[in-house]
């Protein structure tokens, strides 16, 4: 419990956690008015209102989470961490529950923020949150926020530099796992087992547009809530990986 | 207490630190002297658990730093005063500080208070000179009251008076009893502030002694003599001492004897003499000389 008490000491006591949150606030709610906004009322639903919390507000928050570590590395507050706690593990560990923990918080947040301010926008629209599926849409993106902030601070406790950790998590989220799909015949099966893939996979809306929804055409082999079990281990993986590298390396 | 045994830190081929072994006496101030890259840095911070040895160990009161529970109680260290974040005000940095180790939070200001920053303790460290950063380092150091206190090159950057303040307060520190291990690579520095002594060049110990000790073994006295019957004079000195001409000016440089014996050695003789006068080996020279094979980067 101490070390959580200095994690979040040390997170709200700089700027950068401030800004990254406010601007994947304006971004993930923004893009949903924008969209509320120049959508007929009466077309918007459900799966509309969490384009921008699931994909463009996700980017921010890996890029939030990755600086929580990376400045500590930047400005070797690192090394005064590890003399206050020699105990690596338990530091670091510590780090990643703190800003999984506001991650989560802060996709819960954007996600019924944004279909909130969809309803207000578009109240002919039909956006009511009656099944499974549709609350598993709206309240998944926390999870999948909590589950990126621990990705994120494995790539950075493993790159230790911002720019580094940063162009990593961006292509990767963004580019790269979307651009296997381009290989032929193989590149559809790759994809079915790649991490962010997975994630959107939780929380596609069954019986959508599938051109609508990011994954569409994907043969998946997990169930949703497999694949964000199979998107949360692949995290976990990488920062047991990340925390026996920081446990054995000079810092 | 700090023990050193055998303490070795190879990155690759280079050995930063090599077979070194030292003590580090409570209730003293101990310096850590060597040139720039002599291994002074690394050492520190096996000893803190930073940098794991190569081989060799290194224990604080017979334990290794890892092992101990709440550290910043037991062991206080400056290693680098820009170890802050520049937005975090001085309180932040040192509220972290002593929640991690259960520290009571009014320790914060009252060290605050004696490093004299108490008025800029809301600003942004970032935005502090190299002498506030040093004192907020120092403020960090002295948060868990700690028995042992590390600092590396605490006056570098510093102007006199923070200097002549740093200097007095490790004697303090150590006259109240707790464990000073100080690093320098300026023996005249040391020379003031240090009682003991623990030399190191290229990673391997050059001396453990006493301040007082290195000095007086480094800087030996010799006596400048000359004098229209040099050749005769020499000749009957050589008898009682070591002589040698100065090749410059022809003066006698005598080791060996007092001037005033000299004197009157020549007054017996009826030698006249033109100068007589006393010579004490400048501290740096016999420094430089007795680290000269260890400096790693030479200029020419």
């Amino acid at each position: 419990m101490t070390l959580l008490a200095v994690e979040r000491i040390k997170l709200f006591s700089t700027r950068s956690p401030y800004w990254c949150t406010a601007l994947a606030l304006a971004l993930g709610v923004g893009l949903t008015a924008i969209i509320a906004g120049t959508t007929d009322n009466g077309q918007m639903s459900i799966g509309l209102t969490q384009f921008g919390s699931s994909q463009l507000a996700l980017a921010v928050v890996l890029v939030m989470s990755a600086l929580a570590v990376t400045t500590e590395y930047r400005f070797s507050t690192i090394r005064a961490t590890f003399l206050a706690v020699p105990n690596r593990t338990s530091a670091l560990v510590a780090k990643t529950v703190v800003v999984a923990f506001i991650a989560a918080v802060l996709g819960e947040i954007i996600a019924f923020g944004s279909w909130g301010l969809a309803k207000v926008m578009s109240p002919a629209s039909d956006l009511a949150i009656n099944t499974g599926a549709e609350w598993r849409h709206v309240a998944g993106v926390g999870l999948l926020y909590g589950i990126g902030a621990v990705l994120a601070i494995a790539v950075g406790i493993l790159v230790r530099q911002t720019a580094g950790a940063v162009a990593i998590l961006l292509v990767w989220n963004m580019l790269l796992e979307g651009l296997i799909g381009i290989i032929p015949k193989v590149g559809v099966k790759i994809q079915a087992w790649l991490p962010f893939q997975n994630a959107n996979h939780f929380l596609a809306l069954p019986g959508g547009d599938p051109a609508e929804q990011p994954g569409a055409g994907i043969d998946f082999k997990l169930s949703q809530w497999g694949s964000l079990a199979y998107f949360a281990g692949i995290a976990i993986a990488l920062l047991v990986v990340a925390l026996i590298v920081a446990k054995r390396r000079d810092a | 207490m700090i023990q050193a045994v055998r303490l070795r830190k190879h990155y690759g081929r280079t050995k930063a630190v090599d077979d070194l072994s030292f003590t580090v006496k409570p209730g003293r101030v101990t310096g850590f002297l060597g040139p720039n890259g002599a291994g002074k840095s690394t050492t520190m911070r096996m000893v803190l658990g930073l940098d794991t040895p190569t081989n060799g160990d290194v224990t604080i009161d017979g334990k290794h730093y890892a092992e101990l529970k709440e550290p910043l109680r037991k062991v206080g260290a400056l290693l680098d005063a820009k170890w802050t974040h520049p937005n975090r005000s001085a309180r932040s940095h040192l509220k972290w500080m002593a929640v991690s180790n259960k520290i009571p939070l009014k320790r914060v200001d009252e060290v605050l208070e004696i490093v004299g920053l108490a008025e800029v303790a809301n600003k942004k460290a970032g935005g502090f000179s190299l002498g506030m950063s040093q004192r907020l380092g120092i403020a960090g150091a002295l948060l868990g009251d700690p028995e042992v206190l590390l600092f590396d090159e605490p006056v570098n950057g510093l102007d006199p008076e923070g200097i002549l303040w740093i200097r007095q307060f490790m004697h303090r520190l150590a006259d109240e009893g707790r464990t000073v291990f100080v690093s320098s690579h300026l023996l005249s520095e040391m020379a003031q502030t240090a009682q003991d002594l623990i030399v190191i060049g290229k990673g391997q110990l050059i001396a453990q002694t006493t301040t007082e000790q290195f000095i007086s073994d480094a800087t030996q006295d010799h006596v400048r003599v000359r004098s229209p019957h040099a050749l005769k004079l020499r000749e009957i000195l050589a008898a009682s001492a070591t002589v040698t001409e100065d090749a410059v000016n022809g003066a006698l440089v005598v080791h060996g004897l007092p001037a005033p014996q000299i004197g009157e050695i020549a007054a017996e003789n009826q030698i006249v003499l033109h100068e007589l006068s006393p010579q004490r080996g400048s501290l740096e020279e016999a420094f430089m000389q007795l680290t000269k094979e260890s400096v790693e980067y030479h200029a020419h």
